[in-house]
C-alpha cells in the first residue's frame, strides 16, 4: 500500500457564504460589525446627520456669510426685535445685535472650544493612560498624582490661569485639559490593564516583543472606539462647562460671542425676551443631545457583544 | 485588616497633605494685591502695603508659612477669614453655612436616590418599553443640556405654574421644595442610568439565565440577583456623594439665594481669602479621600467577593 494520499480522492467544496454565516465569525469584521450595528438605529443615524448638519452650519455660516455678530444698531427702534419681525430669524438683543448671527457665531466658538478640548483631553489622556495601565512600576505614582490632581478645584487653577494668562479661550483649554486628560488616563488605564495580561499579548512578550510596539499594535487598536466615545462625550461636557463659567463670572470675555455668553445674557432678559434665551438654548441643547447620544450609541455599536 | 486600615489611612493622610500643600504654594503665586480692598489698595502708601502684608505673614518663605498653618492647623486652628469676612474666624462661617447645604443636599440625595432607583428598575424590567424610552430620554436632557439652563427654566417656570416661591426664604416651607427638587433631578438620572445598565448586564450572564431555565420567579430572580449584583459597583459611591453634600451646589444655591456653602469657595478664591480658600480645599479633599475609603469598606459589605485587604475589583460607573 502506498503512504501517498491520491488528489482523486478528494472534491474541492465550493464557498457557500450562507455556511459561513452559519457557521461562525469567519468574515467578521469588527469595524464592519460596529457600523452596521451603529446604522442598525435610526435615532442614531437621525443624529448623526443632524450633528454633521449642526457643526457645519456652526463653521459655514460665519465664513460665507458676512453677517457680524457684534454690529449693533443705534436706532433703538431696532432692539430687542421679536422673531421673525423683520429682525432675522431669531430677532434681536438689547443693543440691535442679530441674534441669528450670534447663535451661530456662539455654537461655532463653543463648539471649536469643545473640539480642542477633546483633542487635548483625549489626545494626552491616551498615550499617559496607555503608559500608565502598561508599566506597573509609574502606576503608585500616577494613582497618587491623580487623586492630588483631581482633588484640586479647578476653580483654583482656573482663577489662577486667569491672573497669570488672561481670561479667554486658551485659558479655558487648559483650566479644563489639566484634570480632564487625567480622568480619560485612568479610564485607558483600566482598560489597558485588562487587555495587558490578555494570553496573547502574554505570547508577545514572551516572544521578545518591544513594549512600546505592544501597546501601539496590541493594546491601543481595542481602545479606538472607547476613545471616540470619550471624544464624542466632552463636547457636550466642555460645552456645558464653558456655561458654567460664564455663569460664575470666569468665561470668556463678554465681547467673544461664545454660546455659554448668549446663554447668561438670555437669563438676564429672560422675563422681558424669553426668545433671546430659548433660541441659543435650543441650537445649545440639539447640539449637546446630539453628541451625547451619538457617543453613547456608537459605545454600544462598538461593544461586540451587541454584534451578534 | 487592620494592618490594611492603618496603611490606607496613612496613605490618604499624605494625599489629602499633597493636596493642601498643592493649593498652598498656587495660592502663594497669585500677586499681593490682591490682599488689599481696592480703596485701601489707592490710600495706602507703599510701605503701609508691606506693613500689612508683613502683618499677614505672606511675605516670608511659602514653607515656612505652610509650617506656621500646619501647626495651627494641628492645635485644631482653622484661623480667620481675611478679605470674605473679615476677622471671623472660619469655624464659624462654617457652623453657620454648612446647615443649608447640608439639609438640602441630604434631601436632594435621598429623593435622588428612592426614585433613582425606582426608576433604574423599571427601566431595567421593562425594556426597550415607554418606561426605559422615557427614563432614558429624561436621563439624556439632564446629562447633555448645561444644569444652568434646566435649573433656571425650572425655577421660573414651576415657580409660576406651582405658585411657589422664585427664592429661598428660611422661614417659609414652601420655598424649600424648588431648591430641593432641583438638587435631585442630576443624581437621579446618575442612579437611574447606571442601575438600568449594570443590571441590563447582569441580566444577561449564565446564571441569571439559569435560574429562569430552573423555575425561579421573575421577580425574585430581579431583586434577588440582579439588582442585588449589579447595586455593587454604584454603592462604593454613596459615602462620597453624602459626604460632599456640604459643599452645596453654586448654581441651587446662586439661584434661589441659599446662604449655603456653594459659591463660597470660588468666591473666596476671587477676593484673595488664602486661609478660608486652605481650610476649604482642606476639607473637601478630606471628606473625598474619607468617601473614597467608606466607599470600599461599604462594597465590601454588600459583596462577600470583595475582601478589604486587596485591591477592589474595578467596574466603575462615571
Amino acid at each position: 500500500m502506498s503512504d501517498r494520499i491520491e488528489p482523486a480522492l478528494f472534491a474541492p467544496a465550493a464557498f457557500d457564504a450562507a455556511a459561513a454565516e452559519r457557521g461562525g465569525y469567519e468574515s467578521y469584521s469588527y469595524w464592519r460589525s460596529t457600523f452596521r450595528t451603529f446604522m442598525k438605529s435610526r435615532l442614531a443615524v437621525t443624529l448623526l446627520l443632524a450633528m454633521t448638519a449642526l457643526v457645519a452650519f456652526s463653521f459655514a455660516y460665519p465664513a460665507l456669510s458676512g453677517a457680524d455678530p457684534n454690529a449693533v444698531a443705534l436706532d433703538t427702534e431696532r432692539w430687542n426685535l421679536r422673531p421673525g419681525s423683520g429682525s432675522g430669524p431669531f430677532g434681536t438683543d438689547g443693543l440691535g445685535r442679530d441674534m441669528w448671527a450670534r447663535t451661530w457665531h456662539g455654537a461655532r466658538t463653543s463648539l471649536l472650544l469643545g473640539f480642542v478640548i477633546a483633542l487635548f483631553d483625549v489626545g494626552l489622556g491616551m498615550i499617559a493612560g496607555a503608559i500608565w495601565g502598561y508599566a506597573r512600576r509609574i502606576d503608585r505614582f500616577m494613582t497618587e498624582l491623580y487623586n492630588v490632581v483631581t482633588n484640586i478645584p479647578q476653580t483654583v487653577v482656573l482663577i489662577l490661569l486667569s491672573y497669570i494668562l488672561r481670561p479667554g479661550f486658551w485659558t479655558i483649554v487648559i483650566a479644563l485639559c489639566s484634570t480632564g486628560w487625567l480622568s480619560i488616563a485612568r479610564f485607558v488605564r483600566n482598560k489597558v490593564i485588562t487587555i495587558r495580561d490578555a494570553e496573547y499579548n502574554i505570547a508577545s512578550r514572551c516572544l521578545g516583543t518591544p513594549p512600546g510596539r505592544i501597546i501601539g499594535r496590541n493594546v491601543l487598536p481595542y481602545l479606538v472606539s472607547v476613545i471616540i466615545m470619550e471624544a464624542a462625550l466632552t463636547i457636550p461636557y466642555s460645552i456645558g462647562a464653558e456655561v458654567f463659567l460664564g455663569f460664575i463670572g470666569l468665561g470668556l470675555p463678554l465681547d467673544t460671542v461664545s454660546l455659554g455668553n448668549l446663554v447668561n445674557l438670555g437669563k438676564a432678559n429672560f422675563m422681558l425676551y424669553p426668545y433671546q434665551l430659548a433660541w441659543p438654548t435650543s441650537i445649545l441643547a440639539a447640539i449637546t443631545v446630539s453628541f451625547y447620544i451619538v457617543g453613547n450609541k456608537f459605545a454600544d455599536a462598538s461593544d461586540p457583544r451587541n454584534h451578534v | 485588616m487592620l494592618r490594611y486600615m492603618l496603611k490606607r489611612f496613612a496613605q490618604s493622610i499624605l494625599t489629602v497633605a499633597l493636596v493642601v500643600l498643592a493649593v498652598f504654594m498656587l495660592l502663594r503665586l497669585m500677586p499681593t494685591s490682591g490682599y488689599f480692598s481696592r480703596e485701601d489698595y489707592v490710600t495706602m502708601d507703599e510701605a503701609a502695603r508691606t506693613a500689612y502684608l508683613r502683618t499677614l505673614g505672606v511675605l516670608d518663605d511659602p514653607f515656612t508659612q505652610f509650617g506656621r498653618f500646619a501647626s495651627a492647623l494641628a492645635g485644631g486652628d482653622l484661623g480667620r477669614s481675611i478679605t470674605v469676612y473679615p476677622r471671623t474666624p472660619i469655624t464659624e462661617i462654617l457652623a453657620e453655612k454648612i446647615p443649608y447645604s447640608l439639609w438640602f443636599g441630604v434631601a436632594g440625595i435621598s429623593v435622588s436616590m428612592a426614585l433613582g432607583l425606582l426608576l433604574g428598575v423599571m427601566m431595567a424590567r421593562y425594556k426597550d418599553g415607554p418606561t426605559d424610552w422615557l427614563g432614558t430620554a429624561y436621563v439624556v436632557v439632564v446629562r447633555a443640556v448645561p444644569s444652568l439652563i434646566y435649573l433656571f427654566l425650572i425655577q421660573t417656570a414651576a415657580s409660576r405654574l406651582l405658585g411657589l416661591p422664585m427664592i429661598f426664604y428660611a422661614d417659609d416651607v414652601s420655598s424649600w421644595i424648588l431648591p430641593a427638587a432641583s438638587m435631585a433631578l442630576p443624581g437621579l438620572a446618575w442612579y437611574a442610568i447606571w442601575l438600568r445598565r449594570f443590571m441590563v448586564d447582569e441580566e444577561n450572564k449564565d446564571y441569571i439565565k439559569f435560574a429562569v431555565a430552573k423555575g425561579v420567579p421573575r421577580g425574585k430572580v430581579m431583586t434577588g440577583h440582579v439588582l442585588r449584583n449589579a447595586i455593587v459597583p454604584l454603592v462604593q459611591y454613596f459615602p462620597t456623594q453624602v459626604l460632599l453634600t456640604i459643599t452645596g451646589s453654586l448654581i441651587i444655591e446662586s439661584i434661589y439665594s441659599i446662604p449655603g456653602m456653594g459659591g463660597l469657595l470660588v468666591y473666596a478664591i476671587r477676593q484673595h481669602d488664602n486661609t478660608l480658600v486652605q481650610a476649604l480645599v482642606l476639607i473637601y479633599s478630606a471628606l473625598v479621600v474619607a468617601g473614597v475609603f467608606l466607599g470600599d469598606v461599604l462594597m465590601a459589605l454588600v459583596d462577600p467577593r470583595i475582601k478589604l485587604s486587596s485591591a477592589p475589583v474595578e467596574r466603575e460607573a462615571a
